[in-house]
């Protein structure tokens, strides 16, 4: 876990963009530390890419400062620099682009070497780079290789190669793996984490993939809209949202609508177990599939709670089965998750429930 | 403390600048191909018998142009040829355009159907003059029609090809699916939605033709000069105040096609 | 069973579609075989025939008309066709560049109106726009005028008739041929490789000349050869502009079939143009591999 005293490297407060009528960034703040795996998650358009582009330098905030802390990470000698004051090929930060953006009339090596030769260091210094940062990616045998005669997963490493060989302060990861097809993705998500671990580098990636996300990422934004809904490390933004749309996005979830009160939540005119909150009023009550519990509809159970539906469908995946179950009243099945094939057939009659305290209360606010 | 309120930036795009010094080569640009026509056109209307000594303002050579018997003849060879020469290029550009989209897709044979627009005027001219008097054909208006129409049906099928691009090849499918014919899809379907590429590219064949010199000069008949044949001889006689007010009119002529062309359809991804 | 339900239905839909390939196309491409390929192979087989006594040509197989085209005379005229038309390109490629990078610069609605506004008086007739330069160019003409009255100059200058006036005028009949390409070899230019050289540290005028340069030069090299063919064969420009003094290939080739009446000679000429037509279209597609990667190293 990072150290929340010490001073963030990236300090973002108050960002706001408009397109004409369109607000892509609205009033966003956020930090992001040193050697942090951060991930701005989000569905397309909810502004995730423009936040990177204005860290980046391509895109101007309207409103807002950006500031990056150099020296070092003890308070006491840190510099802020205004990133918004300096041009795109002057910001300490490099930025891997989603399509690569890959010269296609260079080689690898060249490439690679692009960025060093604009910092003006000596050709041995550019070369021996270079080979150390080609053997990282292990791409050594295709330094002469032209972009177009790259697979994808080759390209993606020579984009990250390109980047991180200038060792910045931040590297801005737009989309990494998107371009990837799933196997080769698996691989990338590992390689990545390792690479970052490795090269010391904070690494900031825009993903709209919540599984990517959750299985990099050290801390996490989800972004709605231009805004920040919650920003908190994976396994609290699962078991913690603080919307119901943060948890709808955060993996899957049932979703029950009902009124809270000081000794408990009602729906369906039932109480059904849920978690102690602060929430009076009209609520939603959150439960994960893998929370839910199926049992044969036995009345003399009273232990299981009061609600009970029909079996819908079945999924088994090999290691999990995944069953869905129709409750009357309530507009979406309710999922549940279990190890091994489903217990219960299509058709059949079961009660729902679910542990209390797996069971979270989010205010119900549209 | 960085300021927090960065307002008035905005419109600041950080990669895509404003011009700059990028104005001076469009401005020059701009100038170098529209003052020769603004003089044009302006000694059009002069007083003065030296077409580009500017003595006073006259309408006088425009009448003066529409009483010239030779001009009048080679306008009215060159609205035949223009128009025979647009029919059928037209028909032929648009056919090949749909073939080649829609069943060849053969990247020779498009590059083949594109060729008589780029090989050189003077060579297309010199081997179709070798052609018409190898097989015995006079050379006539007729000539130049079969002229015009080869390198006219390459750019109605450029325009056509564009269009097609944008089209949804489903319509076809669907149309064949419910039932109908090859020519009846070709004609309720496919021309219809490709109907403002090809009128553009009519549009452009026709004015290509009304101002084509090269071709007519080596394949027209002694007999039948076109316009620009005619006004080849006049301009090598020596310039007249006549040259100015005809020049000023087929200036118009063809500007009023071509932007025509343009408003129907997006000339400019066919080009 | 299901899959017999249309027995044949492969075969059919092939032979529908190659019906429909023939009504489409067959016209076309036998026209522009009929119109372009045959001319074009006649002016090769002329190349190799003997002039008649009275004009036309006769049968004996020769080579004399290629051993004819490399005479000392003949050869000064390349050489001046060939210089003025490479000025002409050079000239076409300074001024058409940056207008053409201008233009992808413009707001997006401007764009379309610019480069509709650069090809309009290509539409127009050609004559015309070439006999405007010498209403320009005249001794007592509007250039002459305004130099004398502000005094740059205190005699008209000799403009016309020049060979500096037929690359004006060949400059001005071809230059939107250039700006039409590398303005389509911006727009295809993926904004973001720009975004990722200045991500590495280049500065916009290290971007351009380490991406953006390179990268359109094939389409740069594609209005180069859009404007230095037609350059080449060009006669009217000469005649009209040069006085007659300036003669070019173009003269030569149209002198050989409508004065001195030597078509085979006049083929050869014709031939050595679509050589170097196809020659420069060649190298362009060599060169256009080689940035593009597309090519083994």
């Amino acid at each position: 876990m990072t150290s929340m005293a010490a001073t963030p490297l990236i300090r973002i407060r108050g960002v706001g963009k408009r397109y004409g009528s369109v607000t892509a960034l609205a009033d966003v703040s956020l930090d992001i530390h040193h050697n942090e795996f951060f991930a701005l998650l989000g569905p397309s358009g909810c502004g995730k890419t423009t936040l990177l582009r204005a860290i980046a330098g391509f895109e101007d905030p309207d409103e807002g400062s950006i500031t990056l802390t150099t020296g070092d990470t003890q308070p006491a000698d840190a510099g802020e620099v205004d990133l918004l004051a300096l041009p795109p090929n002057r910001r300490p930060v490099n930025l891997m682009f989603q399509s690569y953006a890959l010269f296609p009339h260079m080689t690898v090596s060249a490439n690679i070497a692009y960025g060093l030769e604009r910092e003006g260091l000596a050709r041995s210094e550019i070369a021996r780079r270079v080979a150390d940062v080609l053997v990282t990616v292990d791409l050594q045998d295709k330094a002469s290789a032209r972009p177009r005669q790259l697979s994808g997963g080759q390209r993606q490493r020579v984009a990250l190669a390109r980047a991180i060989v200038k060792r910045p302060k931040v590297l801005l990861l737009d989309e990494p793996l998107s371009a990837l097809d799933r196997r080769v993705r698996a691989d990338m998500q590992v390689e990545l984490k390792r690479l970052q671990h490795e090269v010391g580098i904070t690494f900031v990636v825009v993903t709209h993939d919540q599984e990517e996300a959750m299985s990099m990422a050290d801390r996490i934004a989800v972004m709605e809209h231009g805004r920040i809904s919650q920003i908190a490390d994976p396994v609290t933004l699962y078991q913690r949202p603080v919307s119901a749309a943060v948890a709808d996005f955060i993996g899957m979830s049932t979703i029950i609508p009902g009124q809270a009160a000081v000794d408990g939540f009602t729906a369906l005119g039932e109480r059904l177990p849920a978690a102690p909150s602060g929430v009076i009023g009209p609520a939603l009550l959150v439960i994960r599939p893998e929370d839910v519990r199926l049992h044969a509809d036995d009345p003399t159970d009273a232990a299981m709670g009061s609600l009970s539906g029909t079996v819908l469908a079945t999924h088994f995946f090999g290691g999990t089965s995944t069953t869905t179950v129709t409750v009357a009243g309530l507009g979406r099945p309710v999922l549940a998750t279990q190890i091994g094939p489903p217990a219960h057939r299509i058709g059949a009659v079961v009660r729902v429930g679910w542990p209390a305290e797996r069971a979270i209360v989010l205010p119900d606010t549209p | 403390m960085p300021d927090r309120t960065r307002t008035g930036t905005g419109t600041r795009r950080p990669v895509e600048r404003g011009l700059g010094w990028l104005r001076l080569p469009l401005i020059g640009a701009f100038g170098f191909l529209y003052l020769p026509i603004a003089v044009l056109v302006v000694m059009s209307f002069n007083a003065s018998s030296i077409p580009f000594v500017w003595t006073g303002f006259s309408l006088q050579w425009y009448p003066t142009l529409a009483s010239n018997p030779q001009v009048l003849q080679g306008l009215l060879n060159t609205l035949v040829v223009a128009v025979a020469a647009t029919v059928g290029a037209t028909i032929l550009g648009t056919l090949l355009a749909v073939g080649l989209a829609r069943y060849t897709r053969s990247v020779l044979l498009e590059a083949y159907s594109l060729a008589p627009a780029i090989i050189p005027d003077l060579v297309l001219a010199i081997g179709l003059l070798i052609l018409f008097t190898s097989i015995g054909l006079t050379l006539s208006l007729f000539s130049v029609v079969l002229a015009h129409i080869v390198f006219g049906m390459a750019f109605v099928a450029a325009v056509v090809t564009a269009r097609i691009g944008q089209t949804d090849p489903s319509l076809e499918e669907a149309s064949r699916d419910l039932g109908a014919t090859g020519p009846t899809t070709f004609l309720r379907i496919t021309v219809p939605s490709l109907a403002p590429a090809i009128i553009a590219g009519a549009l452009l064949v026709f004015t290509l033709s009304l101002d084509e010199f090269v071709i007519a000069f080596f394949t027209d008949g002694p007999r039948t000069p076109t316009l620009p044949i005619v006004i080849y001889s006049m301009v090598r006689f020596g310039v007249t105040p006549e040259i100015n007010a005809l020049g000023a009119l087929l200036l118009l002529v063809s500007f009023t096609v071509v932007l025509a062309a343009q408003r129907i359809t997006r000339l400019t991804d066919a080009l | 069973m299901t899959l017999a339900h249309r027995p044949g239905g492969h075969s059919a839909a092939r032979r529908r579609a190659l019906l429909g390939r023939a009504t489409l196309t067959w016209p076309g491409l036998a026209y522009i075989t009929a119109f372009m390929a045959v001319p074009v192979l006649l002016v090769l087989g002329f190349s190799f025939l003997t002039r008649g006594r009275f004009g036309g040509v006769v049968a004996p197989f020769t080579l004399d008309n290629f051993a004819r085209a490399v005479e000392p005379v003949y050869l000064r005229i390349y050489a001046v066709s060939l210089l003025i038309a490479a000025a002409t390109t050079a000239l076409a490629l300074l001024i058409g560049y940056p207008t053409a990078y201008a233009i992808s610069r413009l707001p997006a609605r401007w764009r379309t109106v610019a480069l509709i506004c650069i090809v309009l008086p290509f539409w127009t007739s050609f004559l015309i726009r070439t006999y405007a330069w010498i209403l320009l160019l005249n001794s007592e003409g509007p250039v002459n005028r305004t130099l004398l009255e502000i005094g740059l100059i205190g005699a008209p200058l000799r403009l016309l008739y020049t060979p500096g006036a037929v690359i004006v005028g060949l400059l001005y009949a071809y230059l939107p041929l250039v700006v039409l390409p590398v303005y389509a070899a911006l727009d295809r230019l993926d904004p973001l490789l720009r975004e990722a050289a200045m991500n590495l540290g280049a500065s916009r005028a290290r971007t351009f000349w380490d991406i953006t340069l390179p990268l359109t030069i094939p389409g740069a090299l594609i209005g180069a050869i859009f404007v230095f063919v037609p350059s080449l064969g060009n006669f009217v420009v000469p005649e009209l502009l040069g006085g007659g003094k300036t003669v070019m290939i173009g003269n030569l080739i149209r002198d050989q079939f409508l004065e001195a009446r030597d078509w085979p000679f006049g083929a050869v000429l014709a031939l050595m143009m679509i050589a170097v037509l196809l020659g420069a279209f060649a190298g362009q597609a060599a060169i256009a591999r080689r940035i593009n990667g597309t090519a083994r190293a």
